[in-house]
């Protein structure tokens, strides 16, 4: 089998009975409640659900960033047990250093790992349409702008599996589409698996394969959606709108508006 | 954002270019006129008797006549535009101090000198000056970049590490609020070496805002800088120097500028009371001989010295920091 270099074998995740508690003053806070979960290669999956369910620690237990209180998460069968390259977390902020240029930001994972890979910097910088900023420093950036660097600075690594920690919560809603369709088309071409959080349905709907709904915290799994849509995807077609409705309606919106 | 700015103001019809056009001529004759304000200061200087005996008043009207001539040519090639204000009033100042000491003998003698009387110091004993020179500034040298150097390996020890934290941060509160200058006495008599006492007080003079200003920076650090670098692997090391440092660094120039000034401090206290060499030692000596120009000479020459290196240590600010939007310029 022929591997293209732009492309990486993705990962296939598992996560067995994974619950995480907080300690807050004294008191146990559950976050995330007995979650089990799957994720083929290469399948986007968005995990939807209210704001501050948990989502988000689950990525950073995915990512190796924590260690959950009970259960096992599993990248190709071995047990995660900490943070590594293969598995790269974009946050909401993009979070660049300001003391690094916009290229000394993308190459910071050939930094951290002692690599040295112009080549690779100058093509992730390409692929989100950047490289006449990379000498541009962070503060120079708009918001989109920045949060693809961030894009940039994840795929530098060549992540099998790029957890998306809702990367386009805090842009404009044209800056947000633009960013959409930027994910999807890197995901095409890149082939790595993601994962997702958002609270926005109909963006879960765009994107993903599958959509996992989780209740509010603590996080349990609620409904596993497969999004049987064709690969080009557009807001208004009826089989989205229906899923739409599904979908808020196991999220406790059955007003439809 | 600012281009578009920019070129708006450039189109609106502003107030502000007449004013400039009529300040105009104003602006060109200026640099014109600090040379000659030198050229008549030397020649009162060289012209009008002296109110007393002074030495080197010939000199001094050679100086002033040649800093004339140097003016008219920087004001020929045009590079004396946005100085010329403080060149004349230089001059200015310089006609006046020696029209008022050196001819008319305004004020009582020797508490204030005459500009021959700083020359002549100069001129005289700049040996012993520049050795006084060299010898604060190796003194310094030593006891400001070790307590730097020292402070920040503190700072990142107590913003990184909370078993250092713990062990460090008690001794830090109970010495670090005590003024250096306190422990002089006690330095003195510990340490055999009067020279190897002044530096390790200046290393802590110094040393103290830095470890202070450095733990501050890095506890700020935004932890989604960590968990950046951590997703791609980071170890502790990498999370140290390229993170949390970098991310601390414009509150360490903070702790750097403070420690300078405290180091200074401590140079001339140090060397007034136990260092038989350096500036301070000078100063102390001429006030004891009541050497006053020779006072006011080591005084000229001392703060030059501490503006230099405030303003080297502002470059190497503005050199790290480009990468700020803006900061204060020295």
């Amino acid at each position: 089998m022929v591997i293209s270099p732009s492309r990486t074998t993705p990962l296939a995740l598992r996560l067995e009975h994974v619950s995480h508690a907080f300690h807050s003053d004294g008191a146990i806070v559950p976050v995330i409640d007995n979650v089990s979960l799957q994720a083929a290669p290469g399948e986007f999956v968005a995990l939807l659900g209210p704001s501050g369910c948990g989502k988000s620690t689950l990525l950073r237990l995915i990512a190796g960033l924590e260690a959950p209180k009970e259960g096992a998460i599993y990248g190709d069968d071995s047990p995660v047990t900490g943070p590594g390259p293969d598995r790269i977390i974009m946050f909401q902020d993009p979070t660049l250093y300001p003391w690094r240029r916009v290229r000394g930001n993308v190459a910071l994972g050939h930094d951290i790992n002692g690599r040295a890979d112009d080549e690779a910097v100058t093509a992730a910088l390409k692929l989100v349409d950047l490289l006449d900023f990379e000498r541009a420093w962070p503060h120079q950036l708009s918001g989109g702008m920045a949060q693809r660097v961030a894009l940039a600075r994840a795929l530098v690594n060549d992540p099998r599996l790029l957890l998306l920690d809702e990367p386009l919560g805090k842009l404009d809603s044209l800056t947000r589409l633009t960013m959409q369709t930027e994910i999807l088309r890197v995901w095409r071409e890149k082939q790595f698996t993601a994962l997702m959080v958002t609270h926005d349905v109909e963006e879960a709907l765009l994107l993903a394969t599958r959509i996992v709904v989780f209740s509010p915290r603590p996080a349990r799994i609620l409904a596993d959606i497969p999004v049987s849509l064709p690969e080009r995807r557009h807001r208004d077609d009826p089989k989205l709108l229906s899923l739409r409705k599904d979908i808020l309606a196991q999220l406790g919106h059955r007003e439809d508006w | 954002m600012s281009q578009r700015l920019a070129s708006s103001v450039r189109f609106a019809p502003s107030p502000n270019v007449t004013t400039v056009r009529r300040a105009f001529p104003l602006a060109q004759t200026l640099p014109w006129l600090a040379g000659p304000v030198w050229l008549v200061a030397a020649l009162v200087t060289w012209r009008a008797p002296d109110a007393d005996d002074f030495p080197a008043t010939n000199d001094l009207a050679v100086l002033f006549a040649a800093l004339g001539v140097v003016l008219l040519v920087a004001a020929a090639g045009r590079r004396l535009s946005a100085r010329a204000p403080w060149a004349i009033a230089l001059g200015v100042g310089f006609g006046l101090w020696e029209v008022a000491q050196a001819k008319l003998l305004w004020l009582p003698r020797p508490f204030f000198g005459t500009p021959q009387d700083l020359l002549d110091v100069f001129q005289s004993d700049w040996r012993k000056l520049g050795d006084s020179l060299l010898h604060s500034l190796a003194l310094l040298a030593i006891g400001y970049l070790g307590g730097a150097t020292l402070g920040i390996a503190v700072g990142a020890g107590l913003g990184r590490s909370p078993r250092f934290r713990y062990w460090v941060r008690p001794i830090m509160r109970l010495i670090g609020p005590l003024p250096p200058v306190a422990l002089l006495p006690l330095a003195f008599v510990l340490i055999p070496s009067s020279r190897v006492a002044g530096d390790a007080l200046m290393a802590l003079a110094a040393g103290f805002p830095v470890a202070v200003l450095t733990w501050s920076g890095i506890a700020a650090v935004d932890p989604a800088y960590y968990d950046v670098a951590r997703t791609m692997g980071a170890k502790q090391r990498f999370l140290l120097f390229h993170v949390a440092l970098p991310a601390a660094t414009p509150q360490i120039f903070v702790g750097l500028f403070m420690g300078l000034g405290a180091s200074f401090s401590m140079l001339v206290v140090a060397e007034m009371l136990g260092v038989k060499s350096g500036l301070g030692f000078y100063l102390q000596w001429a006030q004891g001989w009541a050497a006053y120009p020779n006072m006011y000479a080591a005084l000229l020459v001392m703060s030059l010295m501490c503006s230099a290196l405030m303003t080297v240590l502002f470059k190497l600010r503005d050199h790290l920091l480009n990468w700020q939007k803006d900061g204060l310029k020295w």
